[in-house]
Formats: C-alpha cells, sequence, structure tokens
C-alpha cells in the first residue's frame, strides 16, 4: 500500500523537473528575481535610508519589520502551546521513574563548560548588536543565547539550568521581547508616523532621521532575541520532560 | 571551476545524507544524519553568498533542532519498524 | 548526445543544481508519505522544508557576486569614504549617495535571504511543537508507529459501540440496552456520565484528573489546529475520519476526539456502557490495565 505512494511522488517530480527547463541560467545577474526593482532599490537604498551596512538586517528590520513581528508571535505562540500541549499531562506510557542520575556530573565536562557559559553568553550579545555590520541579528543571537542554557541543563541536571531560569520567568521574557518589538512601533506612532515608522524616533531622540532608524533597529533586535532565547529554553525543557519539569537528559 | 565542483559535490553529499537519515532504523542515527544534512545546507549557502542565513542555519538547524530532536527521542523508543 | 540544446545537456549539465533541488523534494515528500514512524515523517517534513529553502536562496544567486553587506569603500556614511586631506578642497560627495546601478550588480540580491531567514525559524518553531504532539500521542497509545496506532483506534472504537452482536456473556443485558438505539442515545450519554462520576472516586484520582485535563487540553489543542503542522493533522485527521462515521450512530462526534487522546479513562466507561453493572464495571476494570502492565 506504501508503495504506492510512489506514483504520485514520482508524477510531482516529473512536473517538476518539466517546470526546470523554464529556469534562467544559474547565477545569471538577468534573472528575474535579481533583475526586479525592488532588490535594486534595496540595494542601492540602504546605505542611504538607515546607515546600515547589512542588507539584510535592514530588510528584515525595517523595510520588512511587520514579517519580523509576526514571526516573533509564531515562535512565542508555539513556546506556549508546547507547554500546553504538554503540562501536566502523564499517560500509561510516560516515564515516571524518578531520574536518580547514578553518576555525578562529570567533571571534566562541568569545569570547561564553566568557563565557556560567560564567553557563549558574550559572543550571543556581540551576534546580536553587531548584526548590522557583520551577519547576524536578532535571531541568531538569541538562539546562542538559549543554547548556553541548553548546555547548562546537559552539563550538569536541569534543575540547576531551572534554577536560574524558571519557567514562568521564560515566558515572562518571551512576552517581554514581543511588547519591546510592538512598543517601539506604537511609539512611533504616537509620533505623528505610521506604526514601525522608525524615523519619527528623531523627534525625541538627539540623532538624525537615519542614526533614529539605525538605532530602532537595535532595540527590535534585542526584542527578537529575548522572545526566541526564553523560547529555545522553553521547548527543551519541556521536551525533555514530558512538561514534568523533573528529569530529563 | 573549482567552486561548480564543490557545489555539485555538496549537493550529492546532501542527497545520501537525506537518504540515510530516512533509511536507517535507529532514531538516534537518523537525527545526527539529519544534523550532517542541515551542516552541509549551511556550507552550500556560505558558499552562495547567504551568509545570514547559513549562519541561522548553523544555529538552529545543526543546533536547536538536533538536541530537541534527541530530547524527545529520549522519551520514546530508540527503535523503529522501518 | 551531449551538443548544446538536447534535454541531457540541459538537464544534467546546465541545469544540476535543480534537477538536485527536486530529486532532494521528492525524498522529502516521500519519507512524509510512506515511513511508518512518526519521528521519520517528521525528518522527512524538515528535509522538504530546507529543500525548498534551498531552491529560493539559489534563485537570487549572481554569479560573481559579492555577500549582501557594504563594502567599506561603497558605504555612503562610513568612515573609509574618502575625507581627503585636512584642506577644504574635498570632493561634495560626503553627503550620502545613492549606490550606483553599476555597483548593484556586485552583490547578491538580499531579498530571498530575508524571506529565508523567516521561513528556517518558523520551521524550527513547528518541528518543537509536531515533537511536543508525537510525545504525547506517545503517552497515549504506547507507540509512534502509524499502523499501530490505527489498529488500536479501530479496536477502541469497535470496543466502545454498543453493538448487537457482542462477544462478552452478558448479551441479553447488551441486547436490551443495544436494540433500542433511539432511546440508548441519551441513556447511554447519562449512564456515562453517571459511570464516569461514579469511577471517579474509585479509579485514582490522578489518572481521572489528568484524563480530564488531558481532554480539555485536547479539545483546546484539536480545535485551532496549526496550518504548518499540516503533516501531523493531515495523519491524525485521516485517522479520525474513519474513525468517526464508524461511531456516529451510536454517540456524538466530539466524543470519540478525547477519547481517542485519553486511552485509560476511556476503558473503563466503555466496559460500563456495554454492560451496565457496576459489578462488572469494577470487575473490569482491572482488565484492560493488565495486558498494558
Amino acid at each position: 500500500m506504501k508503495k504506492l505512494s510512489l506514483i504520485p511522488v514520482l508524477v510531482v517530480g516529473a512536473l517538476l523537473i518539466y517546470a526546470a527547463d523554464d529556469f534562467p541560467e544559474w547565477g545569471s545577474p538577468t534573472a528575474p528575481a535579481s533583475a526586479s526593482p525592488l532588490s535594486s532599490h534595496f540595494i542601492s537604498n540602504t546605505g542611504v535610508d538607515t546607515e546600515v551596512p547589512n542588507m539584510v538586517t535592514a530588510v528584515l528590520a525595517d523595510y520588512r519589520g511587520f514579517d519580523t513581528m509576526f514571526e516573533t508571535v509564531v515562535v512565542f505562540i508555539a513556546g506556549m502551546a508546547v507547554l500546553a500541549i504538554l503540562k501536566n499531562s502523564s499517560g500509561p506510557n510516560s516515564k515516571k521513574k524518578n531520574f536518580h542520575i547514578e553518576t555525578e556530573p562529570d567533571i571534566i565536562v562541568t569545569n570547561t563548560v564553566r568557563l565557556l557559559i560567560p564567553v557563549i553568553q558574550i559572543f550571543a550579545f556581540y551576534v546580536l548588536a553587531h548584526g548590522h555590520v557583520s551577519p547576524g541579528g536578532g535571531f541568531q543571537g538569541g538562539v546562542v543565547m538559549g543554547a548556553s542554557f541548553i548546555m547548562i541543563a546537559l552539563s550538569w541536571d536541569l534543575e540547576k539550568a531551572l534554577a536560574r531560569f524558571p519557567m514562568d520567568r521564560c515566558f515572562i521574557v518571551a512576552g517581554l521581547g514581543i511588547v519591546l518589538y510592538g512598543g517601539i512601533g506604537l511609539l512611533s506612532m504616537f509620533l505623528g508616523g505610521e506604526f514601525l515608522d522608525y524615523a519619527e524616533l528623531a523627534n525625541i531622540l538627539p540623532v538624525s532621521r537615519e542614526m533614529a532608524r539605525y538605532h530602532a533597529m537595535l532595540g527590535v533586535e534585542i526584542g527578537v532575541g529575548l522572545t526566541v532565547t526564553a523560547i529555545m529554553f522553553a521547548l527543551y525543557a519541556n521536551l525533555a520532560t514530558e512538561g514534568r519539569l523533573k528529569g530529563g537528559l | 571551476m573549482g567552486l561548480e565542483l564543490f557545489n555539485t559535490l555538496i549537493l550529492l553529499l546532501l542527497v545520501v545524507a537525506a537518504l540515510i537519515a530516512l533509511r536507517v532504523k535507529d532514531l538516534l542515527t537518523a537525527s545526527v544524519v539529519f544534523a550532517v544534512y542541515s551542516f552541509l545546507m549551511c556550507l552550500l549557502w556560505a558558499e552562495m553568498g547567504a551568509v545570514d542565513v547559513a549562519f541561522t542555519e548553523a544555529t538552529v538547524g545543526a543546533g536547536i533542532s538536533t538536541v530537541v530532536m534527541i530530547a524527545t527521542i529520549f522519551n520514546l523508543k530508540r527503535k523503529s519498524s522501518d | 548526445m551531449f551538443e548544446d540544446g538536447t534535454i541531457i545537456n540541459e538537464l544534467f549539465i546546465e541545469r544540476l543544481n535543480y534537477f538536485i533541488y527536486v530529486i532532494l523534494l521528492l525524498i522529502g515528500l516521500h519519507g512524509m508519505i510512506a515511513k511508518n514512524n512518526l519521528i521519520k515523517k517528521l525528518i522527512g517534513m524538515s528535509i522538504f522544508q530546507t529543500a525548498i529553502i534551498l531552491f529560493y536562496v539559489s534563485v537570487g544567486v549572481k554569479e560573481g557576486a559579492t555577500i549582501p553587506i557594504y563594502l567599506p569603500e561603497h558605504d555612503p556614511h562610513g568612515s573609509h569614504a574618502s575625507h581627503g586631506d585636512e584642506n577644504g578642497t574635498d570632493e561634495a560627495v560626503h553627503g550620502p549617495v545613492v549606490l550606483e546601478a553599476g555597483m548593484v550588480k556586485g552583490y547578491a540580491n538580499p531579498l530571498p535571504h530575508v524571506l529565508m531567514l523567516t521561513a528556517i525559524v518558523v520551521g524550527v518553531a513547528t518541528l518543537g511543537l509536531a515533537l511536543a504532539l508525537c510525545l504525547r500521542i506517545y503517552q497515549g497509545y504506547g507507540t509512534i508507529e502509524e499502523d499501530e496506532i490505527l489498529a488500536k483506534i479501530e479496536r477502541q472504537e469497535m470496543r466502545s459501540k454498543p453493538s448487537i452482536i457482542v462477544k462478552s456473556a452478558d448479551s441479553s443485558k447488551s441486547k436490551t440496552s443495544g436494540s433500542d438505539k433511539s432511546v440508548s442515545k441519551p441513556k447511554v450519554s447519562s449512564s456515562t456520565s453517571t459511570k464516569r462520576s461514579k469511577a471517579r472516586p474509585k479509579a485514582k484520582a490522578k489518572i481521572a484528573s489528568t484524563a480530564t485535563k488531558a481532554k480539555t487540553s485536547g479539545a483546546k489543542s484539536v480545535s485551532p489546529k496549526p496550518k504548518p503542522a499540516a503533516s501531523k493533522s493531515t495523519t491524525t485527521g485521516t485517522k479520525k475520519s474513519p474513525a468517526k462515521p464508524k461511531t456516529a450512530a451510536s454517540k456524538s462526534t466530539s466524543k470519540p476526539k478525547p477519547k481517542s487522546r485519553s486511552k485509560p479513562k476511556a476503558k473503563p466507561p466503555a466496559r460500563a456502557k456495554a454492560t451496565s453493572t457496576a459489578k462488572k464495571a469494577t470487575a473490569s476494570k482491572p482488565k484492560p490495565r493488565t495486558p498494558k502492565k
């Protein structure tokens, strides 16, 4: 029965290969996606409008800031949904054993991790803040920061990580990130512009209009980073322990 | 010429990794091969000039996605029937 | 055979990359459809997603172009811009200057990168949610193989349907309850509610509370089923639809959903419905427990 599934797969494949014939040459600058006026506008005007050298961050946080806000909300909703599905869940097949760790946390691992974690967190802040000039930004920095908490949970045990970042605080931080993002947008609206029109912030900050966009982008990226950090750690903690927050990997 | 060769080699390794990740019967092996697949994607994008996408895939795909999948398999059965 | 313009040349040599992308898409699609294990289905879904992202990013590749970050000499406001000497004979090009058209070709197209960044992050959020659902299914059914889950659902539905042909010994009692189907509907539901309320202090309180919580969480997580988790929802959707018409005759359709999610609670009222005595309910309760242990 499952062998029958090869037929629609091969049909789809044949259709796609037939369509691949129409594509432009690999890497030609006259391809329709590259020759569109929008990309040319982004490439040529990013430096003038926002003074941010990284075009991808500028488009992500400024020109397409609305998309990024809702993407952050999607991440937040996924974390909440995982909590809702797994909290207080237990069936006949859940692992109810108390995970007494028979072996102590390894001395080499714990000492190495103890030296590494501050460096990793500083690197996460660097990636977040330097995302204007180098590859990076809010998402990448937030994920590295969340990974540092997961590393604490993996080398010692989950209780030690939860002592530093409890689950309710996770969701407060995640909500704070979205409030920060929307708050900057609303602030621009109160100052007379449109929602997420960062140039209006020049009315309260002593900088030019372009630099106002620069700084507002930083604030927005910090909001995104907060949400992503909290949700990545919450995702790991809930999945490793089936919502019980005891025991785990 | 060298860049095209690199491109083609990485693409072939991608196909091999995808096939292996779906064929092995041990779920832990499948997760690790899936991390290899994510990392090869990251290399491919870095070569194509998409550095932001490569950075994101390196952290999210080969980092968080693998860890979360292994944390789930820890609570499930490690052996799959196909 | 390898001249310009033939199919083999165009497909394999000039557009090899697109061909391999199509192969990756097909591998992911086949994995989602044909694999039995739920985790393998998720791996297939992830392979599909990353292959699509690869395709989109490669559409915006320009040969010989650099990464989409301004080079220091092109940066209109950067400090590397030629300020010249302290003498005031500099050119008037220190104000912000739009990049000329010739330079635009030297940078990669940033638009696909931006869209695919969002796609990657949404993909990992979807993966986390789908793994949580897999855990929940494992807690309820004890297995994550699709065919075993389907078999368990069918057995559950067959067992809980009050049919005339009943294999147990007390066929007379079940005939009286099953023959009058029009009256049996409110009777069945009231008997389940009474049996459930009676069974609650008898059964372990933890399982009852988790079952009610699982029911409410099951109802909550069933109704706003998120669209990106389409692969999971389609598989569970197909599981539910063959179960629905079978039991539509005997009870309301909202009941099978929470019933199939909280299996340990479903068995005692199911047995209590088929046999309407409380003694049989308590006697039959250890029966579904022991094979699981």
